[in-house]
C-alpha cells in the first residue's frame, strides 16, 4: 500500500513509530497530487514548499515524543477557508489574487495539532452549487468516472479523498455541500451541528445554514478530525459552548437496540432503483446488528428546497455585498464613478449561479416581498426544524438517501437550475433544522458509481450518528474501494 | 406571479450588479421558473409560527470588553486594489 492511500490513523501509527517520516508523507502526496490532479482539477492552488516546512516542522515535533493525532499528516482546505500567506480565492475571479492576512480558526486548530497543508481544493463559486461546476477554476471531474460531477460544493475537498491527493479534507455544508459530494466521490463526509465547529475564517455564504466538517476515507479519521476543529470560539458569536466529546472513543458503541427511524418522504417514488436497493440492504444489515428500525413521518420535507432557496440566497445576497471591488479583490478597470466600479466589478467578479443566488436573495429582501418570501421561509423553517424534534422524540437515528441519483453527469443539469436545486433535496432539511448529518459508503450503481447513506443525528449528536456509521463501516467494504485513477 | 424582465432590471440595480441583455433574458426566465416553484409555501397555513432565523437559540455573545492587537494598516491594505498612503483609493464619488 502506498503511503498516499492510508487513513489518517494509519499514517499516524506509521509517524508515531518512526516508520515513516512527516516529509515522506508530504512528498509522496505531492507527487500524487502532480501525477492525477491534471485529470481531477481537485486543486486551484498546490503550497509545495510551505508543505514541506510544515512537515519538517512536524518531524522535529513527532522526534521530540510530541505527537496529536493529526501531527505530520498532509490535508487539503476548500478554498473557502482563509490561509493566511496563501491565496483564498472560493472558487471565484473576484478573489482570485486575494491573499488573507490571518488563517481562520479551524485551520489555526489544524496547525497547532502540527498537520501539513498541502494545497486549496477546488469548489463551487462561494460554495453555490451541487456538481463544482460554477468554479472559476473550471469543474473537477469525479475520479470515479472522469465525466462525471464530483457532487458540489466541496467538489474538489471529495475528489481529493477519492483520487487520494489528500489523506483527509475539510469542507464547508450549507445544503449538503460536504455530504452529497462524499456521496458521490464514495468518501465520508460530516455535516457538524450548526456552531459545534468554529465559522471564524470561513467565506461567509448563508452565515445561518453554513457549517465545516470533515471529509475522510473513513469513520474514525471523521471522528478524529471533528474532534480536532470542533469546540467554542469567542471569535465566532454564533459558536456554541458546549464540551467536545472523544468522537473515537464514542465510536464502538454499536447499534444493538438503537432505534433507526426511516423517514417516509424520503423513500419515494422515482428514487433511482441503485440508490434504493444500496438502502434496502443498509436497513437490512443495521437489523442484523440488532438495530430497531421503524417508519417516522417528517412532513414538510417538500418544503425544504423552497425554504432553503429563499433563506439561502437572501442571506448570501447580503455576504456578498461585501465584494465590491474597494478594499480587497478584483477591481473593474476604466468606471466612471463609484456606483458603476461597484456594477461592473460585480458583473465581471462573479460567475452566473452567484450572480443569479444574488438577485433572487435582493428580490426576496426587497421592499414589498419580504415578508411574502423571506419571512414566510422562516416560518417554514419553524416548521421543518419541528419534524425533527417530533422525530427525534420517536427515534435515535434517521436514515436517508442521500441523493436521488448516483453522479450525474458533468452539463447534464447546467441549463436548467432548478433541476440541480431539487438535487439536494435530502440533505437541506438538516441544514434548515440546524443538526448533524454523515455520508457514509454504501454501495455502487450498476455502472460503478459511488452510492452513500446519510444517517441524522440530533443536535450535538455527532457522537452517536459517528458510533452509527461505524457499526455499517466494520460490515461492509465501500470504503475500501479504490478509485480507477 | 410572473416576473417581468423590468423588474428584473431593477433587482439588478438593487444589487449593484450590472447585466447585459441576455443575462436580463436569461435571469428572467429562470427566475420566474424558480419563484414559480417557491410559491408552494403558500399552501402551508403559517399564521401563529414564530419565524426561525437561527437554528440554535442564543443569548447575545459578549466577550470581554479588553483592547487587543489588530491587524493593522499594512495588512489591512496590502489587498487594496488601489490606495493612497493610507487610504483605500476610489473613484470619483459625486457624480
Amino acid at each position: 500500500m502506498e503511503i498516499f492511500d492510508l487513513t489518517i490513523h494509519e499514517l499516524h501509527e506509521k509517524l508515531a513509530a518512526k516508520e515513516v517520516s512527516s516529509v515522506e508523507a508530504t512528498r509522496a502526496m505531492l507527487e500524487r497530487i502532480e501525477a492525477v490532479d491534471g485529470q481531477v482539477n481537485a486543486y486551484i492552488t498546490v503550497t509545495p514548499e510551505q508543505a514541506l516546512v510544515e512537515a519538517e516542522a512536524a518531524d522535529r515535533r513527532i522526534a521530540a515524543g510530541d505527537v496529536a493525532p493529526l501531527t505530520g499528516i498532509p490535508v487539503g482546505l476548500k478554498d473557502i477557508f482563509i490561509t493566511k500567506g496563501v491565496r483564498t480565492t472560493c472558487g471565484s475571479r473576484i478573489l482570485e489574487n486575494f491573499v488573507p492576512p490571518y488563517d481562520g480558526t479551524a485551520v489555526a486548530k489544524l496547525k497547532e495539532q502540527g498537520a501539513v497543508i498541502v494545497g486549496k481544493l477546488n469548489q463551487d463559486e462561494f460554495a453555490m452549487g451541487s456538481s463544482n461546476e460554477s468554479s472559476y477554476f473550471g469543474p473537477v471531474k469525479n475520479p470515479w468516472n472522469l465525466e462525471c460531477t464530483p457532487g458540489g460544493s466541496s467538489g474538489g475537498s471529495a475528489a481529493a479523498i477519492a483520487a487520494r491527493t489528500a489523506t483527509a479534507t475539510l469542507g464547508t455544508d450549507t445544503g449538503g455541500s460536504i455530504r452529497q459530494p462524499a456521496s458521490h466521490c464514495s468518501c465520508v463526509g460530516l455535516k457538524p451541528t450548526y456552531g459545534r465547529v468554529s465559522r471564524y475564517g470561513v467565506i461567509a455564504y448563508a452565515s445561518s445554514l453554513d457549517q465545516v466538517g470533515p471529509l475522510t476515507r473513513d469513520v474514525t479519521d471523521a471522528a478524529l478530525l471533528l474532534g480536532a476543529v470542533a469546540g467554542h470560539d469567542p471569535k465566532d458569536s454564533t459558536s456554541v459552548n458546549t464540551p467536545v466529546p472523544d468522537y473515537v472513543a464514542g465510536l464502538a458503541a454499536g447499534v444493538k437496540g438503537l432505534k433507526i427511524g426511516l423517514p417516509k418522504q424520503y423513500f419515494i417514488e422515482g428514487l433511482d432503483p441503485d440508490v434504493k436497493r444500496a438502502m434496502d440492504e443498509a436497513i437490512a444489515l443495521y437489523k442484523s446488528l440488532g438495530a430497531e428500525l421503524r417508519e417516522v413521518s417528517l412532513p414538510h420535507t417538500e418544503y425544504a428546497v423552497a425554504t432553503y432557496y429563499l433563506i439561502a440566497t437572501a442571506e448570501a445576497s447580503s455576504n456578498l455585498a461585501r465584494y465590491d471591488g474597494v478594499r480587497f479583490g478584483h477591481r473593474a478597470e476604466d468606471a466612471r464613478g463609484l456606483k458603476e466600479m461597484f456594477a461592473k466589478t460585480r458583473a465581471e467578479g462573479f460567475g452566473p449561479e452567484v450572480k443569479r443566488r444574488i438577485m433572487l436573495g435582493t428580490y426576496a429582501l426587497s421592499s414589498g416581498y419580504y415578508d411574502a418570501y423571506y419571512v414566510k421561509a422562516q416560518k417554514v423553517r419553524t416548521l421543518i426544524m419541528q419534524d425533527f424534534l417530533n422525530a427525534f422524540n420517536e427515534v435515535d437515528v434517521l436514515l436517508t438517501p442521500i441523493a436521488p441519483t448516483p453522479p450525474f453527469k458533468i452539463g447534464e443539469k447546467l441549463a436548467d437550475p432548478l433541476q440541480m436545486y431539487l438535487s439536494d433535496i435530502f440533505t437541506i432539511p438538516v441544514n434548515l433544522a440546524g443538526t448533524c448529518g454523515i455520508s457514509i459508503p454504501a454501495g455502487f450503481s450498476a455502472a460503478g458509481l459511488p452510492i452513500g447513506l446519510q444517517l441524522i443525528g440530533k443536535p450535538f449528536g455527532e457522537a452517536s450518528i459517528l458510533s452509527t456509521a461505524y457499526a455499517f463501516e466494520r460490515e461492509t467494504q465501500w470504503h475500501l474501494k479504490k478509485a480507477p485513477l | 406571479m410572473k416576473i417581468t424582465r423590468s423588474e428584473v432590471e431593477h433587482v439588478a440595480r438593487l444589487a449593484r450588479l450590472e447585466l447585459s441583455d441576455s443575462e436580463l433574458d436569461t435571469f428572467t426566465g429562470q427566475m420566474d421558473g424558480i419563484l414559480a416553484y417557491v410559491e408552494k409555501l403558500n399552501a402551508l397555513d403559517t399564521e401563529g409560527i414564530v419565524p426561525t432565523s437561527h437554528a440554535v437559540p442564543m443569548e447575545n455573545a459578549f466577550r470581554p470588553d479588553q483592547p487587543a492587537d489588530s491587524i493593522g494598516v499594512e495588512a489591512a491594505l496590502a489587498n487594496a486594489p488601489l490606495r493612497a498612503e493610507s487610504f483605500f483609493r476610489v473613484p470619483k464619488v459625486i457624480e
